[in-house]
């Protein structure tokens, strides 16, 4: 089974955005595979592991972006491809579920496409659905489980967890789903794969390369980039003989502050 | 000359960095305070090479350079010193000589397994209660050959892994009539009759890594179970010591790198006579002797290994650099304390806790005294 994973860059978790000469920012911050990827990865692998076929991690980002597709690679991920240029400097989510889409239908045909729920900077969580709805694939997302994927009848099911609780949805392969944290346990790199992935050449797509020509216009602009504004918290311990005086206290507070 | 790590060394490390600060290190204070082995750690370690640093890719290994190997054994040493001994025992004493002294058939029988952990760990089992620099003079526990079996009679003391190995490679002596050819190593499986596991020390310190006193009673094991040519022992044993110092110099130098941490980062917060800790000038100064310290110490670890992995001669800066960053992670260890003062001696926090850890790293795989012994003999050209 050949088996797509999408892998963003991002910064990691504990980074902190600022606004800096009007444009977003997160500084030196270190550069990651998107956590939520790590476990698109790792259910890819497993996949694999079960199915037998080869696992390509595919990513669209600036040449630094190397760097997490090695860290895929690191993991077990057999190819990786970087598709990196100039056009998609200002790319917004349609334009780079596009050129996804075009990257994809450039590799061996998948029967499953891995993406992680969201990336961690810009959290916007529409890219697999873009980039199915592109494909003409099912799209299959937030899946916390694959009870059940054959090969063979071309059908996966997926449990989908959702503020409600877990959905049961069938699909036809090709399929894309991204997936949700609860859905495995992402390995470590071994050393052995980090030996590989030091190793690796990984082959850069540029937009020409997966038949992008012509103008790729983002639908959406960011004409001015803001920090909201910074809001003081003053603490304040209300105290009190006991727990109904400091709850009366309280609520004249929050009478006095209009909160209530 | 070249000091900076490759992009495989660089990724090693933070792939074993993250995985100690997310495995290892949260348990350390539990698994000390309970004497407990983290066998839930040590068995994710496996798949990552952790287990198998020495053991070539053929037998299921990570055949490691001698530099990231130093390197995984400082993040451990970083993240726990009980669980980093344990896994430095494992790899640097007990894969070691299976993987540079066994036959072919012996590598496929015992590798694989030892490097994904999958049945235990592996023990060096030298010491004896009669004592443990001496080897040559003091290894008693005697092993017999009688019908294509060796027969092994004898104890063992301060055995690390013993209760969770799978195989203990045991320092015999083979020939009763004594001299440097005596003595020979013999791969013993846990679980043979007549080998007794004596319950776990009681420490002062690497709490979680098990060492046990051992007897061996009229124990069986087959003849190809002995490494090399009979009598070889001690010339293995001493090479094999050799990279095992390396190791716990790299695991002094995680330990030293973590106390120092733990002291600056308090020296930031704490604040005295209305400033932070870290104005002053004697707490400054601590600090910064740990920064030098820890540095020179990392430097002769590589080095060390450097000297290994091009296959030339390193006893001498083996030794070397065990002695310097072993008595340097308790100079360090020492002086954290200090800057945490009364919270230092407090198991709230977990400087005291390393300092225990570190005590024994001038102890174990040779004292400082026959460190020093060994650079000595080797600067003075005596035999
Ligand atoms: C510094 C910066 C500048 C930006 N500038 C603009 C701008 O000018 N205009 C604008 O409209 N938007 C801009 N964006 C947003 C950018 O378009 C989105 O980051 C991008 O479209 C992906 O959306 P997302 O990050 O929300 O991914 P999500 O939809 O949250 O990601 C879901 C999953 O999709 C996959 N995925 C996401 N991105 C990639 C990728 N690049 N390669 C491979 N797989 C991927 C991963 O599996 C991920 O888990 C900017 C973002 C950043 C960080
Ligand atoms: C936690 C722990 C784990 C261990 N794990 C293992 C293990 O896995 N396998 C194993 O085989 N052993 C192990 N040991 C044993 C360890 O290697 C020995 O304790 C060590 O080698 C010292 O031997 P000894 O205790 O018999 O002390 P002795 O050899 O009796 O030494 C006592 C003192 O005399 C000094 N001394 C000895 N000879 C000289 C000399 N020639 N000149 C100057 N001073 C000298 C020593 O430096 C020391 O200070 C472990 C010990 C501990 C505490």
């Amino acid at each position: 089974m050949n088996i797509v994973v999408c892998v963003k860059q991002t910064t990691d978790t504990a980074a902190t955005l600022s606004v800096v000469d009007g444009e977003a920012s997160y500084g030196d911050a270190a550069l990651v595979l998107n956590p939520w990827d790590e476990y698109a990865v790792e259910q890819a692998l497993l996949t694999k592991e079960a199915e037998g076929g080869k696992v390509t991690a595919l990513c669209l980002g600036p040449d630094s972006a190397e760097d997490a597709l090695k860290q895929a690679l690191a993991m077990g991920c057999d190819e990786a491809v970087l598709i990196l240029d100039a056009v998609f400097e200002s790319a917004d989510t349609l334009v780079v579920s596009r050129a996804l889409a075009a990257g994809i239908e450039k590799l061996d045909p998948p029967e499953l496409v891995f993406f992680g729920k969201s990336a961690v900077d810009s959290d916007t969580g529409v890219m697999g659905p873009q980039v199915a709805r592109r494909l003409g694939w099912p799209s299959l997302n937030l899946v916390a489980a694959i009870p059940e994927l054959d090969a063979s009848a071309k059908t996966i099911t997926v449990e989908r967890l959702l503020e409600e609780g877990r959905q049961i949805v069938s699909g036809r392969l090709p399929a894309v789903v991204s997936v949700v944290k609860e859905i495995n346990e992402p390995r470590y790199p071994s050393f052995m794969g980090i030996r590989k992935a030091s190793k690796a050449e990984i082959p850069r797509w540029s937009a020409a390369d997966v038949g992008l020509s012509g103008q790729i216009q983002p639908a959406l602009s960011w004409p001015e980039i803001l920090a909201p504004e910074k809001s003081e918290a003053v603490c304040e311990l209300i105290e009190g003989g006991d727990a109904s005086e400091i709850a009366r206290k309280l609520v004249d507070r929050l009478v006095e502050e209009k909160v209530i | 000359m070249d000091f900076e790590l490759s992009d495989e060394q660089h990724r090693w490390q933070e792939t074993v960095h993250e995985f100690c600060a997310r495995e290892v290190r949260p348990l350390a204070a539990e698994m000390d305070e309970r004497q407990e082995y983290n066998a839930a750690a040590v068995r994710k370690m496996g798949p990552l090479g952790l287990l198998g640093l020495n053991v070539p890719e053929q037998y299921g290994g990570a055949e490691i350079d001698a530099i990231s190997a130093a390197i995984a054994i400082e993040e451990l040493g970083w993240a726990d010193g009980g669980t980093a001994l344990s896994v430095s025992a494992h790899n640097g004493l007990a894969c070691a000589p299976i993987a540079l002294f066994g036959t072919e058939q012996q590598k496929v029988r015992w590798l694989p397994k030892l490097a994904l952990g999958s049945e235990g760990l592996g023990s060096l089992a030298l010491t004896e209660p009669g004592g443990g620099s001496d080897l040559m003079g003091g290894v008693q526990t005697r092993a017999e050959l009688t019908n294509g079996e060796w027969i092994i009679n004898g104890s063992k003391a301060w055995i690390t892994n013993a209760s969770v190995a799978s195989q203990i490679v045991t320092l015999c002596r083979t020939d009763p009539g004594g001299g440097s050819r005596a003595l020979s190593l013999i791969v013993v499986p846990v679980g043979s009759a007549g080998l007794h596991i004596h319950p776990a020390e009681k420490k002062m310190g690497v709490r979680a890594s098990p060492t046990h006193a051992l007897t061996f009673e009229k124990v069986r094991v087959p003849e190809d179970h002995l490494l090399g040519a009979p009598g070889d022992g001690i010339y293995q044993t001493l090479e094999v010591l050799d990279g095992g110092r390396v190791s716990i110099g790299a695991l002094a130098v995680g330990l030293a790198r973590s106390a120092a941490e733990e002291a600056i980062r308090y020296a930031k917060e704490r604040r005295a006579f209305g400033e932070p800790l870290s104005q002053k000038q004697a707490i400054q100064w601590m600090i910064a002797d740990a920064a030098t310290e820890i540095e020179a110490a990392r430097l002769l670890v590589y080095r060390a290994a450097w000297l290994k992995q091009a296959e030339l001669p390193f006893t001498k800066e083996a030794s070397i650099a065990k002695l310097f960053a072993t008595e340097m992670a308790e100079r360090v260890c020492r002086n954290a304390i200090q800057i945490l003062g009364g919270y230092g001696y407090s198991a709230e926090y977990p400087v005291e806790r390393i300092y225990r850890d570190a005590r024994l790293m001038t102890i174990g795989e040779g004292t400082s005294e026959i460190q020093r012994l060994v650079i000595a003999r080797r600067v003075l050209g005596i035999e």
